[in-house]
């Protein structure tokens, strides 16, 4: 009986090269990323802990900083970080060599969903009505690559990508990028963000990837009348996970309904301020002390 | 995937695709040795499933555009996204009106991405008149469904 040649030995030129296409999808990743010193997750197992304004916290303490900064909005289905941000959707300049990134007020480069969807509208596909599971996934790690690839972000020091909950977005950020991005632990005090957000912790530690704090959100509650602090959340998540990742508790913060009101009103000044000890110590982390 | 040319032992190189606008395809091989042709055919579901990962069977005839997999696969676009930067200095193929009324019925989230596409593609075929069939040739080239 006649031997076929294997898939690996049929080695002849093809003009489709699906698998090259891939790869040069990943280059064009990595050319775009080369001008930015650093890539950091805003990561939570859990939802509704604040990692939208963390990172909007951080971005805008950042800019203060004169650190150029930029903010992918990886929560692809539930984007919050560009209006967090000051950025209202207006148009985005396309040019043959890729998309201009909006410009929030204090100088935050900003990519999201939400810049491109309609008001209130779903994050939808043209796709055919059965099995559309099978290639939702593929088309928002498209959707995460085309962010990254195809936005003129230019040169960069920090870019933030605000992630949503669980670790699949994080998975695929870490395939996409040419070396692995550091990661911003972000929690709530409970006892149930702890047991959640270790199995994301879990997820970067498995990664290697390098872990440069955890952020302690809604530590307690400041009254809008009279600032004193009272609690809010029982629990010690925070600390717990910070020892388990072998970082630092970068900040607890409080929960403050001005800073949150003012921040889900575009003006992430009251975040940056919550966050300035965070972000000092994440420079500190990424530039050297 | 690669198809072999059993008689020959030869790769089979890709000749040509259909998009029947039924959300299937059709596409050629044939053996560079004996141009014996097979024709793959996928099923929309199939067909879906290469999209997604934004690559052409048959490879890229244009350099990929930015934001292509998000253009042309995401539903609910805003009207007002993306503003098209004017195109550099020199001669550019022009639009006949029916070409540039079929253009105008393109959803607006991705006719800057699908005009800058037939342009480029006219300008590589040193085509100076853009009309509807210039369009279905460069679709059927490039394997543009639904544009």
């Amino acid at each position: 009986m006649r031997r076929l040649r294997t898939y690996h030995e049929v080695t002849e030129a093809d003009r489709s090269g699906l698998g090259s296409q891939v790869a040069a999808q990943h280059e064009r990743v990595s050319t775009r990323l080369a001008g930015i010193r650093h890539v950091v997750a805003v990561m939570s197992g859990k939802g509704g802990v604040g990692k939208s304004f963390v990172t909007a916290g951080l971005a805008g303490g950042l800019a203060r900083a004169g650190r150029a900064t930029g903010v992918l909005d990886g929560d692809l289905h539930g984007p919050t970080a560009a209006r967090m941000l000051g950025v209202a959707p207006g148009r985005l300049e396309v040019r043959a060599d890729g998309v201009s990134p909006a410009v929030a007020p204090g100088g935050v480069r900003v990519m999201s969903s939400d810049l491109l969807l309609a008001e209130g509208a779903a994050l939808r596909w043209r796709e055919p009505g059965q099995f559309r599971h099978v290639w939702r996934g593929t088309l928002e790690s498209g959707m995460l690559r085309e962010f990254l690839a195809d936005v003129r972000w230019g040169p960069l020091d920090v870019l933030l990508v605000d992630l949503p909950p669980g670790t699949e977005r994080l998975d695929a950020l870490v395939e996409l990028l040419p070396r692995p991005p550091g990661v911003v632990v972000v929690t709530i005090p409970s006892e149930a963000s702890f047991r959640s957000v270790r199995r994301a912790l879990e997820a970067a530690l498995d990664a290697s990837l390098p872990i440069h704090g955890v952020i302690e959100n809604m530590a307690g509650y400041r009254c809008a009348g009279c600032s004193s602090e009272g609690p809010l959340f029982q629990g010690d998540a925070g600390e717990r996970l910070a020892q388990k990742a072998g970082a630092p508790l970068l900040a607890r913060i409080p929960f403050d309904p001005r800073a949150q009101a003012a921040v889900d009103a575009g003006r992430p000044d009251a975040a940056a301020d919550a966050l300035a000890a965070a972000t000092r110590a994440l420079l500190s982390r990424l530039e050297g002390p | 995937m690669k198809f072999l040319c059993v008689e020959c032992d030869r790769q089979m190189g890709f000749a040509e695709r259909e998009l029947p606008g039924d959300g299937t395809l059709a596409a050629v091989f044939t053996c560079p040795a004996c141009n014996r042709a097979v024709a793959m055919l996928t099923n929309p579901m199939e067909t879906q499933l290469v999209a997604s990962l934004g690559v052409k069977i048959g490879g890229r005839a244009l350099p990929e555009q930015p934001l292509e997999l998000v253009r042309s696969a995401m539903q609910g676009g805003r009207e007002d996204a993306f503003a098209e930067a004017p195109a550099a200095a020199g001669a550019h193929p022009s639009w006949d009106a029916a070409a540039k009324e079929r253009l105008e019925r393109v959803p607006a989230f991705v006719r800057g991405m699908v005009q800058r596409i037939y342009l480029d593609w006219a300008a590589q075929h040193g085509i100076a008149l853009i009309t509807p069939d210039v369009m279905d040739e460069a679709r059927r080239e490039l394997g543009l469904e639904g544009m």
